[in-house]
């Protein structure tokens, strides 16, 4: 190594991957996928592994990608909840690949959510009053 | 580049390591394979975390859970339930006392966490210490980046100074001054060395440092050759601590390889290497002079100061000596500037300061806090409490070199001065805890027993005074104390303080002189009435079988010599002449009925 750039380099590099461990998480992002049985059966394993390599390929070093148990709407599953700091949480549903990829790009990246995977356009009114 | 969902943090260090860590990471390693979450799920092996009592140690992130005394068996648990499924293991995480379990457990909810600062064990237990780039990445190296690219040497040595850092190995003198006494000799030579000689009985701070952070000891060091003038340093360490030794020699390596030692680091032209020295273990090569002959390989022993090191050290050449906890301070103070360090700790004694907590202590490990912070906050806050109800009695700072702090004094702030002022000294940061059946006249005999085994023997106050002391505390706890004695032991006491060739011999009667400034009556109960009022002194206590026995023999059955007989099912009685003290009745005894007297 023969000067600062490439330390700087290394730093920013593996910060990436093991952000998740710093204290201050106070700018992060967070995408938590809903992962008890019903989720993993009906395919969030799938999604949560695209979440992931979406987030690494775009070298997206503030996202955490974690998991979470069941929260009662089994029959939306695969679902992800998506935390953006200083906005309200998005419930994302029936979900797969390709739409985890489209909400990595347009929502994290770009900061609109996707209207139409969410919870509430999916057609649960019961629930529009707690989640979009 | 692959970014994990989850990092699985195992503990590497001593004390994990001994309760069985190494068998956790193959485990987690086979199960992560069986649930096919190898390519999510990272593992890592890292330093101590210090809460060594409850290891072996296990952190999950991001969720930060804290999972203590993890067996191989609950390895297949965690992996199945939170890994794969996300649910917490709740049995497993780690709760402060033994009837409240705290919700979502993670590391800053913790008590025992709670009251720390931690800077010279910021990396311990967070990052990999086998991989450079994950110390880079927590801002490694980057304080030698700026100090070699925008400082000059003299700039480094004022910020250490405008710090009021002061040295973590016991004597606290400011660091700053000796790097700045080192810099001002002339010399086409110098050295830097790292001290991790640690030697106290119950102290292992430097070999967590070593163990869990090794690249904060080697930036250090390249700092300080660079604002001292040298282009060479050793670490000192002992051979007993292969686990930091390994981790030291992988970091040399690593950083060289990446240019960050060895020729032209960073492409300046400012050149350091670094080479390690193992110690065969001798307490006396604690003592920098004594340190600096067994590096030159010769036998380990003191010389007489002045000429300091800063002149003539090692190879008789100007030589800066710091031990690791220090070292492991500089990096951050030239980050974060010296304000920053002053904010925390008191104006005498700044910073924070790592303690090894052992002893009749609930929470045994590692801690580090601001200075100033008072004993009781350490022992009580953070470590816990004493076990089994028992009663607070005194706790030993500082080692062989330190003393007793009986209970009236535990809300002393632990600084320097404070400490010195009440007969005691920080030292290297060894605290044990002693409860009421700690004897305090037998804790004298063991520090002392401890020097008069490691003085090395080459001036005659301590080699001969520390041993006359010795022998007269062995006659007090056997109950052959005599009027006088403890006079004699205040004379000898003075004038092996002021007579003694280095550091060990000065401070070798400090346990002595506090325990009997503090626990006279306790000397006095052994010398006049042949009494030891903890009932520890074996020759001053004799058992007895009380009324409480129903006769059901256990104790009879035990007894390895036959002392104690009686029919069954009547009281029983223990023969004193022939009665060994083993002990083994009283564990025995179901219903409390035999007590020492």
């Amino acid at each position: 190594m023969k000067s600062l750039q490439e330390l700087e380099q290394i730093r920013q590099e593996t910060l990436q991957r093991i952000n998740l461990r710093r204290e201050d998480k106070g700018s992060e992002v967070r995408v938590v996928v809903g992962m008890a049985t019903c989720g993993i059966a009906a395919g969030a394993r799938n999604v949560m592994m695209a979440f992931m390599t979406e987030a690494s390929k775009r070298k997206l070093n503030h996202v955490t990608i974690s998991q979470t148990g069941c929260v009662g709407t089994c029959r939306f599953e695969p679902m992800a909840d998506v935390f953006v700091p200083g906005q309200e949480k998005v419930t994302y549903v029936n979900l797969d690949e390709k739409k985890a990829a489209r909400i990595v790009s347009e929502h994290i990246v770009n900061g609109n959510p996707v209207r139409e995977f969410t919870i509430t356009s999916q057609g649960l009114d019961a629930e529009k009053g707690d989640a979009k | 580049m692959i970014i994990y969902r989850s990092h699985i943090l195992v503990c590497g260090g001593t004390g994990c390591t001994s309760s069985g860590s190494e068998t956790l990471m193959e485990r987690f390693e086979q199960q992560l394979k069986l649930h096919k979450l190898d390519k999510e799920v990272s593992l890592v092996k890292t330093g101590c975390f210090g809460l060594c009592e409850a290891g072996p140690v296990v952190i999950v992130y991001p969720e930060g859970t804290f999972y203590s005394r993890v067996r191989a068996e609950d390895v297949d648990e965690i992996v199945a339930e939170h890994m794969l499924k996300g649910r917490i293991v709740r049995h497993l995480v780690y709760h402060h006392t033994e009837d409240a379990v705290e919700e979502g457990q993670s590391l800053n909810d913790i008590e025992f966490y709670k009251h720390q600062d931690r800077i010279a064990l910021r990396n311990c237990g967070v990052i990999d210490p086998e991989k450079i780039d994950e110390y880079i990445a927590f801002d490694g190296y980057k304080a030698l980046g700026d100090a070699l690219t925008k400082m000059s040497p003299q700039e480094v040595v004022d910020v250490i100074k405008a710090s009021g850092l002061r040295g973590r190995g016991g004597g606290g003198f400011p660091t700053g001054l000796k790097w700045q006494f080192c810099k001002d000799v002339p010399s086409e030579k110098k050295y830097v060395i790292c001290n991790a000689d640690e030697g106290d009985p119950g102290a292992f701070m430097d070999r967590s440092v070593l163990e869990g952070d090794p690249h904060s000891v080697l930036e250090a060091m390249a700092i300080c050759g660079y604002a001292i003038g040298a282009d060479e340093g050793y670490i000192y360490v002992r051979a007993e601590y292969p686990i930091a030794v390994n981790r030291l020699k992988i970091a040399i390596h690593q950083a060289r390889e990446y240019g960050l030692l060895g020729k032209n680091i960073l492409g300046t032209d400012f050149s350091f290497d670094v080479h390690i020295r193992l110690g065969a273990g001798a307490f006396v090569c604690g003592e920098e002079m004594a340190l600096m002959t067994s590096i030159e390989g010769n036998r380990g022993e003191p010389k007489p100061k002045p000429p300091f090191p800063a002149t003539q050290g090692l190879f008789n050449l100007p030589t800066n000596i710091n031990n690791v906890e220090t070292y492991a301070n500089i990096p951050q103070i030239l980050i974060h500037g010296a304000d920053w360090f002053r904010s925390m700790g008191t104006k005498r004694s700044p910073g924070t300061k790592v303690f090894a907590l052992g002893g009749k202590i609930n929470n045994t490990g590692l801690v580090e806090v601001s200075m100033g912070t008072p004993l009781r906050q350490v022992i009580y806050d953070i470590g816990g409490g004493i076990p089994g109800g028992k009663q607070f009695k005194a706790v030993q700072t500082g080692g062989p070199s330190g003393g007793c702090i009986p209970e009236s004094l535990i809300d002393v702030p632990i600084e320097y001065d404070s400490l010195v002022e009440i007969g005691s000294m920080m030292g290297s940061g060894g605290m044990i805890v002693m409860d009421e059946d700690n004897c305090m006249v037998d804790i004298a005999r063991f520090f002392l027993d401890f020097t008069v085994d490691e003085s090395c023997g080459k001036c005659t106050p301590c080699r001969v005074g520390t041993k006359r002391m010795l022998e007269i505390l062995e006659r007090i706890v056997e109950g052959k104390g005599e009027e006088g004695d403890l006079e004699r032991l205040e004379a000898l006491a003075e004038s092996i303080s002021d007579t003694a060739l280095c550091g060990l011999g000065q401070t070798a009667p400090n346990p002595v002189l506090s325990t009997i400034k503090y626990f006279r009556e306790e000397y006095e109960a052994h010398i006049k009435e042949k009494r030891c009022p903890a009932h520890h002194c074996r020759e001053l206590l004799h058992l007895e079988i009380t009324d409480k026995c129903r006769g059901c023999t256990a104790c009879s059955r035990v007894c390895p010599v036959g002392a104690i007989t009686g029919t069954a099912r009547e009281q029983h009685v223990i023969d004193v002449d022939k009665c060994i003290k083993c002990n083994s009745c009283i564990e025995k005894c179901h219903f409390d009925a035999i007590i020492k007297v």
